[in-house]
């Protein structure tokens, strides 16, 4: 072959090679429908990643007795990070239109969710023979995925904030672990008093990046009687008194007082690794912000209990409550939906099954104990059945969150476009943890002029 | 003797004569493609990638920016987005942010590495070491160097490298990322340390292509190193340094990563919110892709014009 016959055939090969990639990436696997044995196939997101070993056999356990009892269902599990939910990948999957069948997001996701027209009204497949326990959830949750007599999604966790403090720290520092902080004052005393152990240790520590400052200013708000927007969500309702109080109470901590340590711009995974390293003495959170500190940054369980959310004068007038749902792709064929509740059913929602199976939980390095998730109602037979499980089976000392469970402090729900009011809502936090010379309502003004700017667009 | 000349045609005059048959005036389209069959055919991978993941993500990207997808329905909203996008109160700062990095990263980001390059050109031994040694932080991913630069250099406790060096001149200690007001210069240094040794090498291979004659001559007049520097290195190199500074500014106004990973993001106050992460903001956090779309679109209005300048100093480099 010539010099110029060989170029052109490699030329040609190439690009029949291109053609052939190209139809092989535009070939769809085929297997979303009902396939050629009568089985129906969904994709549900969520796994664990491989790190976490035993949480990831947990899944696949669970995966292999589903379809062992329901041979006409496979289920194709997908990992999407051990975070399920990181904000930048969801919004991606979402406007990509990659999520799975059956997708995993937070309550404050529902109005991104229904804007990418991605999810699907599940209302009429929802009901006790597709969910044996429907009838128990708290029908509050139910609520926050419902838009326009439409449900969009099945809840599968909800946590409400309190206040997490290191027992081994009090302790060094003097103070009593069955008292722990109940006003915002007291939290000021004890941090002064945690931090005054040195070796870089924060008496309280805040967050105030990532969306995650707004997030917990918007409990913070609540613990003063305050809220994040007006009654009809038009306006933002934070730069009064209540919002001040949060701003003042934080900037008295960290310059007044010097108790929240030097490192500042905070996000989740770095106020929990300062804490599992025993640097934090006490922070707001959700239950299971514990979990995290023991299976993701060494820490330990013992070391840790839960108040409820502290008041600025008496006890919080309310706290922030939160939570997951799995939303179901649009266009599902109705078996594709039937057999998604029915997995979500299994592994989410069954007393003694998937995250219920506290017997199978108990030897593992996962929790059994927590006050959470607070998913069934009150006096409802599925909390009964859940509530002795995880009674029998805790591998917690439960008397660390006795506390917390004893004195309920009302949750209130995030407002509406939470992520992106809590971006805003960062500089605030920001603002007053990093400048000693923060003005605290022009901080507040700025920011309201931005979420009053944000909503007038949304609308 | 009279001499008969042909008078040339203005597109051959000059031209000396093709060593190849002359071809036909006119061809078919399908004629020039069989021609050049080969050529198109290497070019086709190239030109798919293109069009998948440059030009067609941009008109995307354009489209959106005149569109608002809400629940589902995407509607033409005219120039709505923009209008929005210019009265939203981050926007103005963020170009200020933006243009504040970009003046820093000149003065600093682009000197910098022409006078290390002017002091490596000096050196007679050990030149290729040193360039190594330049380059290293090149070949560093620029995630780990800026942790790096996060957790060591400028942690805001006396135990960080950067205060603790402060600490022991006897100087003031700095916030660095924490203070809004040193935000930016923190990152401008990162950032320099980053990426300034490409820079290093291209400034080298130009500053060696000027021939010696030249120094010796300035050398023979009395010129000293400065003197040199002016009369002879920075002429010679003019428009590398042209080039250079016009691929810089491009580079650095699309400023994400160091705020994203040094700031956390938006940094304390927002003084980290930069154009690009403004349009990350928008996008994945805001649910507000056509707003994103818009500010990129403007991004790359105002981008374009620096690469037409780059591009016609480039055919003026050719």
């Amino acid at each position: 072959m010539s010099v110029p016959q060989y170029r052109k055939a490699a030329a040609l090969a190439l690009v029949a090679g291109l053609g052939f990639s190209l139809t092989a990436c535009s070939t769809k696997s085929g297997d979303k429908d009902t396939n050629a044995g009568g089985k129906v196939t969904i994709t549900v997101d969520c796994q664990p990643v491989g790190a976490q070993k035993e949480l990831l056999k947990n899944w696949n356990d669970d995966v292999a007795e589903f379809q062992r009892q329901n041979p006409d269902i496979v289920v194709k599990s997908v990992s999407v990070g051990e975070q399920c939910n990181n904000p930048p990948d969801f919004t991606a999957r979402l406007a990509g239109g990659t999520v799975t069948d059956v997708f995993y997001g937070y309550m404050t996701d529902v109005q991104q969710v229904l804007d990418s027209g991605q999810a699907m009204d599940i209302a009429q497949y929802a009901n006790k023979d597709t969910i044996p326990t429907w009838d128990s959830i708290d029908p509050a949750l139910k609520e926050v995925f419902t838009d326009g007599g439409k449900l969009y999604a099945v809840p599968v966790k909800n946590y409400s904030m309190g206040l997490i403090y290191n027992k081994v720290l009090f302790q060094q520092a003097g103070l009593d672990v069955n008292n722990p902080p109940k006003t915002w004052a007291d939290v000021r005393a004890a941090a002064k008093k945690i931090s005054a152990l040195g070796n870089g240790i924060a008496g309280y520590s805040e967050y105030s990046a990532g969306n995650t400052g707004g997030w917990h200013f918007t409990s913070l708000l609540y613990s003063q009687g305050g809220r994040v927007l007006t009654e009809d969500g038009k306006k933002a309702d934070f730069n009064n008194a209540q919002g001040k109080q949060v701003l003042q109470n934080l900037k008295d901590m960290r310059y007044g007082d010097n108790s929240m340590g030097s490192r500042q711009l905070l996000q989740w995974a770095d106020l929990l690794t300062n804490a599992g390293a025993g640097k934090v003495g006490m922070f707001i959170g959700a239950p299971d912000a514990t979990q995290a500190i023991v299976s993701q940054f060494q820490g330990k369980f013992q070391d840790w209990a839960m108040a409820p959310l502290p008041g600025q004068d008496g006890a919080a007038k309310g706290t922030l409550g939160g939570g997951e749902g799995y939303f179901f792709k649009k266009d599902l064929t109705p078996e594709q939906v039937k057999a998604g509740m029915k997995w979500i059913a299994y592994q989410k929602l069954t007393p003694g099954k998937g995250q219920f199976d506290y017997v199978r939980a108990k030897p593992q390095n996962y929790p059994v104990g927590l006050p959470q998730p607070l998913l069934f109602a009150n006096g409802s037979d599925a909390q009964k059945q859940e509530l002795e499980l995880r009674k029998a089976n805790a591998n917690v000392d439960t008397a660390n969150f006795a506390i917390f469970e004893a004195t309920p402090v009302p949750i209130k729900g995030e407002p509406r476009n939470a992520q992106a009011i809590y971006a805003v809502l960062d500089a605030a936090m920001s603002g007053v943890l990093t400048n000693p010379n923060a003005n605290i309502d022009a901080l507040l003004k700025t920011a309201e002029e931005k979420v009053n700017q944000l909503l007038a667009a949304e609308s | 003797m009279a001499i008969t000349t042909v008078p040339p045609t203005s597109r051959t005059a000059g031209r000396p004569p093709s060593p190849y048959p002359a071809r036909p005036q006119r061809t078919s389209l399908g004629r020039k493609v069989r021609d050049n069959l080969t050529g198109h055919a290497f070019l086709i991978g190239a030109v798919l990638c293109f069009v998948v993941f440059s030009w067609y993500p941009m008109v995307r990207g354009i489209v959106m920016s005149f569109q608002r997808t809400r629940r589902g329905e995407t509607t033409w909203v005219g120039w709505d987005n923009y209008s929005r996008i210019l009265a939203d109160p981050s926007f103005w700062p963020a170009w200020q942010n933006t243009l504040y990095f970009t003046v820093l990263a000149l003065v600093v980001g682009y000197a910098v590495p022409f006078f290390v390059a002017i002091l490596l050109n000096e050196f007679r031994h050990a030149k290729g070491y040193l360039r190594i040694l330049v380059y290293l932080p090149v070949m560093l991913p620029p995630a780990s160097a800026l942790y790096l630069f996060k957790f060591y250099a400028y942690d805001p406790s006396d135990a960080g490298l950067f205060n603790a060096i402060l600490k022991a001149l006897h100087l003031p200690t700095s916030q660095w990322m924490q203070s809004p007001d040193m935000t930016m210069p923190a990152m401008v240094i990162a950032s320099t340390w980053m990426n300034m040794g490409g820079a290093v090498l291209i400034y080298l291979a130009s500053l060696q292509s000027i021939p010696g004659e030249l120094y010796e001559a300035a050398e023979l007049d009395g010129a000293g190193i400065w003197r040199r520097i002016r009369h002879v290195t920075i002429p010679q190199t003019r428009l590398i340094l042209a080039l250079l500074a016009m691929i810089q500014i491009v580079a650095t106004m699309q400023l994400f990563i160091e705020p994203l990973i040094l700031a956390n993001g938006a940094g304390a106050e927002d003084s980290a919110t930069t154009v690009a992460y403004l349009i990350y903001q928008h996008g994945f956090f805001q649910n507000d892709l056509n707003g994103a779309a818009a500010v990129g679109v403007i991004m790359l209005v105002v981008l374009a014009g620096f690469s037409a300048v780059y591009l016609r100093l480039s055919a003026k480099q050719d």
